[in-house]
C-alpha cells in the first residue's frame, strides 16, 4: 500500500512537472505516461436526490464528452465513506484531476492530503468543505446563495425606486438550517435594508416543497391582509404558493408579485405565464466551467480559490425566450 | 367531573382553544365566497383530509396490535402512478379516464397493503419490520417511477379531488368523511369492530374462538394501503403534481400521534374512530396555527411539541391526580 501510494505520488509529480515543462501546452505530448494524452477526470457525485442534481450530473457528463475528456464517474449515494472510497480509487488510478460534491462538510482532510501527496489537483463543486488547510484543494466552484438572495432583493428595490408606499413582503424560507435557506434570507435582507418602506411582514419555512409552500401560504393569506410581494427561497415553494393565492381569489404576479430562486423548468413556465415576476437562477449546469477549470489546474495554472457558477436572472420576457431550451 | 375524565375531553378542548386563536388571527374565519365556504376553518378541514384518511387506516391496523409505517411511501407511489397516467392522457380533462386512473392508483395502493398484510399475517414478520421494508423501498420505487422528477398535470377533474367544492364544502373533506362513515358503519353496526378488537387482544384466542384472525389482519393492511393511496391522490391533486420525495414524508408519525391522541391503545384491542378524526384535525389545526400566530420557523417544532406534551399529560389520569390532588390538598390545609 505504502509503495503504491509512493508510486502514485511519484507519477503524479512527474505528470505535473512534465506538463509544467510543456508550458501549459496541454494535450500535445504523452506526458505522465498517458498514451493518448487525454485528460482523465475523476468525479464523485453526492447522489441523485433531486431533479436539480440529475441535471447537474448530466451537465458534467455532457461537458466531459464535448471536451473530449475521459470521465470516471462515481455516485456516492449520499454516503461519505463511499465518496472517500471513490476518491482513493481515483488516486490509485492516477487520474489527472479529481472533482467532487462533498456529501458533508467535514472529515475530508486525510483523503485530500493523500490526493495532494499524489500530486492530483482537487476541485470542489457545488458544496464546500470545512478544511482549515486551503491548499488541499485548488478551487471551489459553486453558487453563492447570499448573492442569489441579494439579487432577488435588488430587483425588488429597483421596482420600487422613488416610491415611498409601504411594500409588505412575505418570505417562504427553505428547510430550517440548510445553507441555501440561511444565505438566501441573509442576502435578501441586506439588499432591502436601505429601504424602510420595504418590510418583511411574515417569514415562515415551507421546507423547499410545493405542498408545504401551499399550506403555509394559505395560513399567511388568512392572517396577513396586505401582501404585496412574495419571496420564496425556491421555485417549488413559489409554485405551491401560487395555488394558494389563486384559491384565495387573487392573481399571482399581479395582486401579489412573486420572486423565487432556482429557475427550474416548471418555475420558468410560471414566469413566462406571468404568474411569477422574477427568478434568480441557481444553475446546476456547471459542467463546461468544470472542464475548463480541470484543464487549467492540470496545466498547473493558478486559479481563483472561489469561482462562482455562471448564473443569471430572468424576467418574464427573458423566460419566454429561454424556456424552449431549458434542460431541467 | 365525568366529562373531564372522558378521553376525548382534552383533545377537543385544545382543538377548540386553537380554533378560537385562529378566529382572532384570521381575517376570514369562515365566509361564503365564489359560491362556497371559504376561510381558515375551511383550509383546516380541507388540509386535514389526507391525515384523516391515513390515520383512519392506521387506527384499524393498530387496533389489531400492528402498525403501518409504509403509509407515506404508499402515498408517494399512488400520486406518482396517477400523475404519470394522467399526463399520458390525450385529454387530461376527461372525467371518466381520470376516475379510472384514480381507481388504478388506489388498487395499486391496496395491493401494496396486501403485501404488508401477507408479510405480517402469513409470513409472521413483526409489523414494524414488515412495513418498514415498504416504507424505505416504496419511496425509492416512487422515485424510480417518476425518474426523480416532479410530474406536473393540468387536469381539472383531478384537481377537484383536493381543491373542489361540493354543496359549499371541500370535496377532499367530504371524501375523508365518507371514508370515516363507511368505517364507522362497518365496525360499529356489524360484528367487525368486535372481531378487530378481539384479534388485537389476543390473535390465538380469537382463532380458537373461531375468528379467522389472519384474514382480518391482512384485511386491515389492505384497507390502510387503500386509504393511504386515496390520501396520496388528494396530496398530489392539491399541488397538481407528483412530488415523490416530499409526498407523505413522515406522515406515519403524525398518523400514529392522531391515533394515540384519539384514545386508541397502541398494544391493540381497543380503538376509537371519532377520537382519531379529532386527533387528525387537531394536528392540522396546530400546523395552521403555527403560521397564523407567526411562530418563528426555528421554534415551530418546539411549539408543536409543547402542545402535544400538554395534551398527553392532561390525558393521563395519574398526572391529573398528582397535580389536581395537590391543589386540593393545599386548599384544604389553610381551611
Amino acid at each position: 500500500m505504502r509503495v503504491k501510494v509512493m508510486a502514485a505520488a511519484l507519477t503524479g509529480l512527474l505528470a505535473v512537472s512534465t506538463l509544467a515543462g510543456c508550458g501549459g501546452g496541454g494535450d500535445s505530448g504523452s506526458g505522465g505516461g498517458k498514451d493518448d494524452g487525454k485528460l482523465v477526470l475523476g468525479f464523485s457525485q453526492v447522489g441523485a436526490e433531486s431533479g436539480w442534481r440529475t441535471a447537474n450530473t448530466k451537465s458534467i457528463q455532457d461537458a466531459a464528452a464535448a471536451a473530449g475528456y475521459e470521465l470516471k464517474f462515481s455516485d456516492a449515494q449520499g454516503k461519505q465513506e463511499k465518496q472517500i472510497e471513490a476518491i482513493r480509487s481515483f488516486i490509485t488510478q492516477k487520474v489527472d484531476v479529481i472533482a467532487f460534491s462533498p456529501v458533508v462538510t467535514s472529515g475530508w482532510d486525510s483523503v485530500l492530503k493523500d490526493a495532494k501527496d499524489a500530486g492530483i489537483p482537487v476541485i470542489l463543486t457545488d458544496r464546500a468543505v470545512d478544511s482549515q488547510d486551503k491548499s488541499l484543494y485548488k478551487t471551489f466552484l459553486g453558487s453563492d446563495f447570499v448573492k442569489e438572495g441579494k439579487e432577488a432583493g435588488d430587483w425588488l428595490v429597483k421596482q420600487n425606486e422613488g416610491k415611498t408606499d409601504p411594500v409588505n413582503v412575505v418570505e417562504l424560507q427553505g428547510t430550517v438550517g440548510a445553507a441555501p435557506a440561511i444565505d438566501r434570507q441573509k442576502g435578501f435582507a441586506e439588499a432591502i435594508k436601505a429601504n424602510p418602506n420595504i418590510k418583511i411582514v411574515k417569514s415562515q419555512s415551507g421546507n423547499f416543497t410545493r405542498a408545504e409552500g401551499k399550506t403555509v401560504m394559505e395560513g399567511i393569506l388568512q392572517s396577513t391582509p396586505d401582501i404585496d410581494v412574495l419571496y420564496a427561497h425556491n421555485d417549488d415553494m413559489g409554485l405551491g404558493a401560487i395555488e394558494a393565492i389563486e384559491a384565495a381569489g387573487k392573481k399571482p404576479g399581479k395582486d401579489i408579485q412573486i420572486i423565487t430562486v432556482d429557475a427550474v423548468k416548471d418555475g420558468m413556465q410560471a414566469l413566462a405565464d406571468g404568474k411569477i415576476n422574477f427568478i434568480v437562477e441557481c444553475s446546476p449546469l456547471l459542467g463546461p466551467q468544470l472542464m475548463d477549470l480541470a484543464k487549467k489546474v492540470k496545466a498547473g495554472e493558478t486559479v481563483d480559490p472561489r469561482i462562482l457558477t455562471e448564473e443569471t436572472t430572468f424576467t418574464q420576457e427573458q423566460a419566454k425566450a429561454a424556456l424552449p431550451d431549458r434542460k431541467y | 367531573m365525568t366529562i373531564v375524565k372522558n378521553r376525548l375531553f382534552w383533545p377537543v378542548a385544545i382543538l377548540v382553544a386553537l380554533l378560537i386563536v385562529n378566529l382572532f388571527t384570521s381575517n376570514q374565519f369562515i365566509t361564503l365566497q365564489d359560491g362556497h365556504l371559504f376561510g381558515a376553518l375551511i383550509d383546516i378541514l380541507r388540509g386535514s383530509a389526507p391525515l384523516i384518511l391515513v390515520a383512519l387506516g392506521m387506527t384499524l391496523v393498530i387496533s389489531t396490535g400492528g402498525i403501518d409505517l409504509s403509509v407515506g411511501s404508499v402515498m408517494a407511489i399512488s400520486g406518482a402512478v396517477a400523475c404519470l397516467l394522467i399526463k399520458d392522457l390525450g385529454d387530461q380533462n376527461a372525467t371518466g379516464s381520470v376516475l379510472l386512473i384514480m381507481g388504478v392508483a388506489i388498487a395499486v395502493s391496496a395491493a401494496l397493503g396486501l403485501w404488508n398484510g401477507s408479510l405480517v399475517a402469513v409470513v409472521g414478520i413483526q409489523p414494524i419490520i414488515a412495513t418498514l421494508i415498504l416504507m424505505v423501498a416504496g419511496r425509492g420505487l416512487a422515485q424510480l417511477v417518476t425518474d426523480g422528477q416532479i410530474i406536473n398535470v393540468q387536469s381539472s377533474p383531478y384537481a377537484t379531488v383536493a381543491t373542489g367544492f361540493f354543496l359549499t364544502l371541500p370535496v377532499a373533506f367530504l371524501i375523508a368523511m365518507a371514508a370515516v362513515a363507511l368505517i364507522l358503519v362497518l365496525t360499529r353496526r356489524t360484528a367487525l369492530g368486535l372481531l378487530l378488537e378481539s384479534v388485537g387482544g389476543s390473535p390465538s384466542a380469537s382463532r380458537l374462538a373461531g375468528i379467522r384472525a389472519k384474514r382480518i389482519t391482512v384485511m386491515v393492511y389492505v384497507v390502510s394501503g387503500a386509504f393511504a393511496g386515496l390520501a396520496g391522490l388528494i396530496y398530489s391533486a392539491n399541488i397538481k403534481s407528483a412530488d415523490s420525495i416530499a409526498a407523505g414524508n413522515l406522515i406515519e408519525l403524525d398518523a400514529i400521534l392522531a391515533v394515540v391522541i384519539g384514545g386508541t391503545a397502541l398494544i391493540g384491542g381497543r380503538f376509537s374512530i371519532a377520537g382519531t378524526v379529532v386527533g387528525a384535525i387537531l394536528i392540522q389545526t396546530l400546523q395552521v396555527t403555527v403560521v397564523s400566530i407567526g411562530v418563528p420557523s426555528k421554534a415551530t417544532l418546539l411549539f408543536k411539541a409543547v402542545v402535544v406534551v400538554v395534551l398527553c399529560l392532561s390525558q393521563s389520569a395519574t398526572f391529573r391526580e398528582k397535580v389536581f390532588g395537590r391543589f386540593k390538598l393545599r386548599s384544604e390545609v389553610p381551611a
